[in-house]
């Protein structure tokens, strides 16, 4: 194949990708976007399969890696998808790393050499950025992954000086991304690769649990730039436009995250929220007191209900009580309850949780309504039932001087009746003692929210 | 004005208008498919298989293609992952038949 022929064969492909990401609009056509994002990548791969001398051995690696993938595709819970997109952005990540090493090493692969036999400085810049954002993303994507999967503690961990300390290291590291530039030799490229390593821990660290829906979009993000970075390194132009799109994609998303707890990015990314804000809590004090109901009560008061909205929260992930909450909800259904679904954007540890999770359920997704469309339904509800959420509920959101003041929440608390399933009277994330509790219209049901609602399903 | 243009200009004008494409047609994500978008993203990011085939690609083989080649490994992972995952998901946000009659019109 002529250069040329290659090029026209990316620009089909990364147009696909577009159309992809274009078909996610609605669930109507999101099939076929995902089906635009398979013939792309495979004309891509195979177009550049004709420009390789080990093609027998490529081929074998993309049928490893490519199996490893489709088992885990296949066996994945939905509740741990959190987990395995993080996994999946260190991968790219690493991929990156590996990528700008190997192109250093024999820059005649990718045809970026002088005539003097030396990789132009432009490129240079290029494979440095593309590999310190490579390995950021790798090892901040493991640290997350250790997070969400409850292999290292979810708490943010924070010290003196941190912050002091990642732009002393992020300085050096450029530093050596200089020398590597005019000396075009391994020891600056090694160095600053093995800061970004750790650059990459230091920043996800201090980053709590209730945080990850705005972490794991930041690296969605970077997993985006690493690729661009190294489209530009080795003048590539349809890596450049699949890594933009992927890195605008999830920049978009961490956007939508942090607006929906009315924080800013760098609140979120210098991190530390939960442990500051725990003293607040604590001064609270006084004994306030709350009714607390059994799941009968729960389902006589749903069962006589006109209507019902359900809010789930992470408590229902980590439950795995969605299978049981769609029983529920198809029982009042018999009864002639409306039953609908509010979700709150950050409502889980990821983007869209929630609604995977329901839909897994197979509960329809027209049943089930984001916070802007159902806000103004809840004073006409007569049931609200808090699925194992907190934060996204409480009205000291709407209390100046609060923590979370200004966050948009579900207003549950307009509704007649509160129904509010959680294991304790603990503060939710941001360590605040949450009113709705309180109201004489809330009741507290204690357990597991798997088990609470299998014995509502039983005394409907 | 003289000489060609540096690839660097040009790399640097498909970014930046990819970057608005992107923006635009990510906007229009409906919010209830955004972790299928996450997965999606995924694979798509496992683009970055196309560098690391080239990097494994040249003869004969030494260090470098072996660091392509595992490149290509933990590319082809995301490849295949994400899109099925992706699959998996969307699967299941699809309408069922004889739902549909429930719906009030």
């Amino acid at each position: 194949m002529s250069a040329n022929h290659v090029a026209l064969a990316y620009l089909i492909a990364s147009v696909v990708f577009i159309l992809s990401l274009k078909g996610l609009s609605s669930p109507v056509t999101a099939r076929r976007g995902n089906a635009f994002g398979i013939v792309g990548m495979a004309l891509a791969i195979l177009t550049t399969l004709t420009l390789t001398e080990n093609w027998l051995l490529i081929v074998f690696g993309i049928a490893v890696g490519g199996s490893v993938g489709a088992v885990v595709a296949r066996r994945i819970q939905m509740t741990a998808m959190p987990e395995l997109v993080a996994a999946m952005h260190s991968l790219v990540g690493l991929a990156a790393v590996l990528i700008a090493t190997a192109a250093v090493h024999n820059p005649s692969a990718y045809h970026i050499l002088t005539a003097a036999g030396e990789i132009p400085r432009g490129n240079r810049v290029e494979l440095f950025i593309g590999t310190f954002v490579g390995a950021i993303t790798f090892s901040g994507s493991v640290i997350a992954f250790g997070k969400l999967s409850g292999r290292i503690g979810s708490a943010p961990v924070v010290f003196k000086g941190q912050h002091w300390l990642n732009l002393a290291l992020a300085v050096v590291m450029v530093l050596f991304g200089v020398g590597f530039m005019f000396s075009q030799s391994w020891t600056p490229f090694a160095l600053m690769t093995a800061i970004a390593f750790v650059l990459g821990v230091l920043i996800i660290i201090p980053i709590g649990g209730a945080d990850m829906p705005v972490v794991i979009s930041m690296l969605n993000s970077y997993s985006g730039w690493a690729a661009a970075g190294i489209g530009f390194s080795l003048d590539n132009t349809m890596l450049i436009i699949s890594g933009s799109l992927v890195g605008s994609s999830g920049a978009i998303l961490s956007y939508i995250m942090c607006k929906a707890m009315n924080r800013s990015f760098f609140n979120v990314i210098l991190g530390g929220f939960g442990a500051a804000e725990g003293a607040a809590a604590a001064d609270a004090g006084k004994q306030k007191n709350y009714k607390s109901g059994s799941p009968e009560d729960a389902a006589f008061l749903m069962g006589n209900a006109e209507s019902v909205i359900i809010v789930p929260g992470y408590g229902l992930a980590v439950a795995r009580a969605q299978h049981a909450v769609k029983e529920m909800a198809e029982k009042l259904h018999a009864k002639g309850v409306n039953v609908r679904y509010a979700i709150h954007p950050v409502a889980g540890r990821m983007p869209g949780h929630m609604n995977v999770l329901l839909a897994e359920a197979e509960i329809p997704y027209d049943q089930v309504f984001e916070m802007e469309e159902i806000n103004n339904e809840f004073s006409t509800t007569d049931v609200v039932l808090v699925l194992g959420a907190n934060d996204v509920v409480n009205p000291a959101a709407n209390v100046p001087g609060s923590p979370i003041y200004g966050m948009p929440i579900l207003e549950v608390h307009k509704a007649r009746t509160v129904l509010v399933v959680k294991r304790s009277m603990a503060t939710g994330y941001a360590g605040l003692d949450n009113d709705l509790f309180y109201m004489d219209k809330t009741m507290m049901i204690f357990g597991d929210a798997k088990k609470v609602v299998e014995d509502v399903v039983r005394a409907i | 004005m003289t000489g060609a243009i540096d690839p660097i200009v040009v790399n640097l004008t498909v970014f930046v208008l990819a970057i608005f494409v992107g923006y635009h047609v990510v906007w229009n994500v409906t919010p209830a498919l955004h972790t299928p978008l996450m997965s999606v993203t995924n694979a798509i990011s496992g683009i970055i298989i196309v560098g690391a085939m080239l990097a494994a690609g040249p003869q004969p083989i030494d260090w470098g293609t072996a660091l392509g080649f595992l490149a290509v490994v933990l590319a082809g992972v995301n490849v295949f992952g994400g899109f099925l995952v992706t699959q998996r998901m969307l699967e299941m946000f699809k309408k069922k038949p004889g739902k549909e009659e429930n719906k009030g019109h």
